[in-house]
């Protein structure tokens, strides 16, 4: 029971950071190696700057019904700006530059974090009373992976319904399958990628929320770790398919989770190192990803 | 010959891109100054490094998260071939008997690093270059984050994530300087062999290049092992100029690193490899400068801390604005008079 609800949590967050990495690649067919410093960034944003070991607390005393919009406004604003100041001028630039330019972007984010907070993690008290263990068919859960799962399944059907049940939703979905056509039947282009960016601005933000309440710390690194298996996830899923996005993430905590309970003592440390070579075995037999996102096949 | 071969016609892109090389290494001689000389070998070795990145992803047009990889092998290889044994038994005891009692000069280190890697290249490549695009690239970063857990937890023979000292320090800067030539000349020799040809060939046409009977997961293969050793080569030399291994000084920072540097200087060509170096290279040192401070006058001006990887990112994003393709794009310099086609098209 305890690891069926780690995997899921666990998987939520790869999920949620999948969905985010897809959404951009969907209209732009950018690999955003800034999602991770995007969710440190918007971590960060609860604090003062300081170089103490302790935080300084500034809007995350806020009542929590304040709090995650205010989080999740910041991820998406700095999700657009990053976009208006330097993705906007890559729109003919090849994929390679466009991935080397979102990591230099990462780099200046992380940096500017470091020198604004230094590089020692922090401890931060989020949300302390979701740390409270409940008890769910005899097992002893933290209340915060029960909440993890529920709002990730809560985030999921919104944007399901998002993407399903409205005009900008439909435009997305156009411009993600089809984005000259799209384009040509009067869909606005920077505006549906705007919003592409704001929305995974915000899922990054929520990333760093349940980490933060998770851990404890605010840390620069913490981002990075997430946004790695988020953006293997994603290709697992098959580029640009926000549901293999999500399908793969939650597979992937699961991996994780299970050779970690399943393997043999002496090979546990080597966990991940199995949990990769599963990646290379899935892409082997569908380089195309678990579901193959329409239009994304090679034309001759 | 009415028409010179095609290693006349392109001879002279290596050739200035060693002449570079030569002189910057005299420079640092001349200049007699110790750190400017251990700057000019950490040049050097990240010639060789995006060199060999180069000879994979300028030719197939795949990226390749997973180079970093190759350079650990080749550094704990040269760390287990060239450590004293004493030092060995105490910090890797889980070594075999005979290479334990092993200790071999640098450069043959090197040699056996470089086909250690190779080796490493063949296996993981017989199964990864049946992808491309993106697929591949993910599968590459899933090969680099397999051998980074491996190096970082196999107690015995790698020291965990503690790092292995004791490695001899070359501080002259010649064999760095002679390696790296040769990285480039390996690349060159590759780009106008048939393999290389070929490769670029089912890069840019893919269709038209399987049409024309080329095997593209072979001739990436050849590619990929010809840049694995390279990286190996790279590793060895690396672990030589500091002194000490850690898995982590192989992994995703040095990854990013190569890859700015390549991108930065033009994916397709072999001197946009060098020159991106060059050019990085030359602004984060100018940055350091800046850091500890100049003089002028009376007063000092230093800029604070972090500033200079936040300008260094700014000025990658300003290039690439610039020139999305890369300083040299896909073109190659040669000698002024003599313009026909280049190796990188």
């Amino acid at each position: 029971m305890q690891t069926i609800f780690d995997a899921l949590s666990l998987g939520s967050l790869y999920a949620l950071g999948a969905l985010g990495i897809a959404l951009i690649f969907g209209v732009m067919r950018l690999v955003n190696f800034a999602h991770g410093d995007v969710i440190s960034f918007s971590i960060f944003a609860l604090m003062w700057p300081s170089t103490d070991a302790m935080a300084v607390v500034f809007a995350g005393d806020l009542p929590w019904f304040l709090l995650i919009p205010f989080v999740l406004a910041v991820g998406a604003g700095l999700s657009v700006l990053s976009e208006i100041v330097v993705f906007r001028r890559f729109r003919r630039a090849n994929p390679a530059t466009m991935m080397i330019a979102s990591f230099a972007l990462g780099f200046v984010i992380r940096y500017f974090l470091l020198m604004l907070f230094s590089s020692r993690p922090k401890s931060i008290s989020l949300l302390p009373a979701l740390s409270q263990p409940v008890e769910i068919f005899g097992a002893r859960i933290p209340l915060l992976q029960v909440i993890t799962i529920c709002a990730t399944i809560a985030m999921l059907f919104a944007l399901t319904a998002f993407l399903k049940r409205t005009r900008f939703g439909l435009e997305m979905r156009a411009a993600a399958e089809n984005f000259t056509m799209a384009r040509m039947l009067g869909v606005r282009a920077n505006r549906v990628i705007m919003g592409a960016f704001a929305l995974s601005g915000a899922l990054a933000a929520a990333i760093g929320l349940i980490l933060a309440a998770q851990t404890g710390t605010a840390d620069i690194q913490m981002g990075a770790a997430v946004m790695l298996m988020a953006f293997i996830a994603t290709v697992i899923g098959g580029l640009g398919s926000l549901p293999g996005a999500v399908l793969a993430g939650f597979l992937l905590g699961a991996a994780s989770v299970v050779m970690q309970t399943v393997l043999p003592i002496d090979a546990r440390p080597f966990r991940d190192a199995f949990v990769y070579g599963a990646v290379i075995l899935v892409l082997i037999f569908r380089p195309q990803g678990l579901i193959a996102a329409r239009g994304t096949k090679e034309r001759v | 010959m009415a028409i010179p071969s095609v290693a006349r016609r392109t001879i002279s892109t290596p050739i200035i891109l060693a002449l570079i090389l030569v002189a910057l290494a005299l420079l640092a001689v001349a200049s007699g100054s110790r750190p400017f000389n251990q700057t000019i070998i950490d040049v050097f070795l990240r010639v060789i490094l995006v060199v060999g990145l180069y000879i994979f992803i300028g030719n197939s047009g795949v990226i390749s998260f997973g180079h970093a990889g190759f350079t650990c092998l080749g550094g704990y290889a040269a760390a287990w071939l060239t450590m004293p044994p004493m030092m060995k038994e105490t910090l890797l005891p889980g070594l075999p008997a005979w290479l334990m009692a092993l200790q071999l000069p640098f450069w043959a280190g090197a040699i056996f690093a470089a086909l250690w890697a190779a080796i490493w290249a063949a296996l993981f490549g017989k199964i990864l270059m049946r992808l491309s695009g993106i697929a591949a690239s993910i599968a590459t970063f899933a090969m680099l984050a397999m051998i980074n857990t491996i190096y970082s937890n196999w107690e015995s023979v790698t020291a965990a994530t503690s790092s292995v000292v004791g490695i001899p320090i070359i501080r002259t800067i010649w064999p760095y300087m002679i390696a790296a030539i040769l990285a480039v000349f390996i690349a060159w020799a590759h780009a106008i062999s048939r393999a290389g040809l070929a490769l670029r060939a089912a890069r840019d046409e893919p269709t038209a290049a399987a049409a024309s009977g080329i095997d593209a997961p072979r001739e990436r293969l050849i590619a990929f092992v010809i840049s694995g050793a390279v990286m190996g080569m790279g590793g060895a030399l690396f672990a030589h100029s500091i002194g000490v291994v850690t898995p982590d000084t192989f992994y995703l920072t040095l990854t990013f690193t190569t890859l700015s540097m390549l991108v930065v200087g033009g994916m397709g060509s072999l001197s946009g490899a060098v020159l991106g170096v060059v050019i990085l290279s030359s602004l984060i040192q100018g940055l350091r400068w800046l850091e500890a401070g100049i003089t002028v006058g009376t007063t000092t001006f230093a800029i604070p801390n972090g500033l200079q990887e936040i300008t260094l990112g700014v000025v990658m994003i300003l290039i690439l604005v610039r020139r999305p393709s890369g300083i040299m794009a896909n073109s190659e310099l040669s000698w002024p008079r003599a313009r026909p086609e280049k190796p990188g098209e």
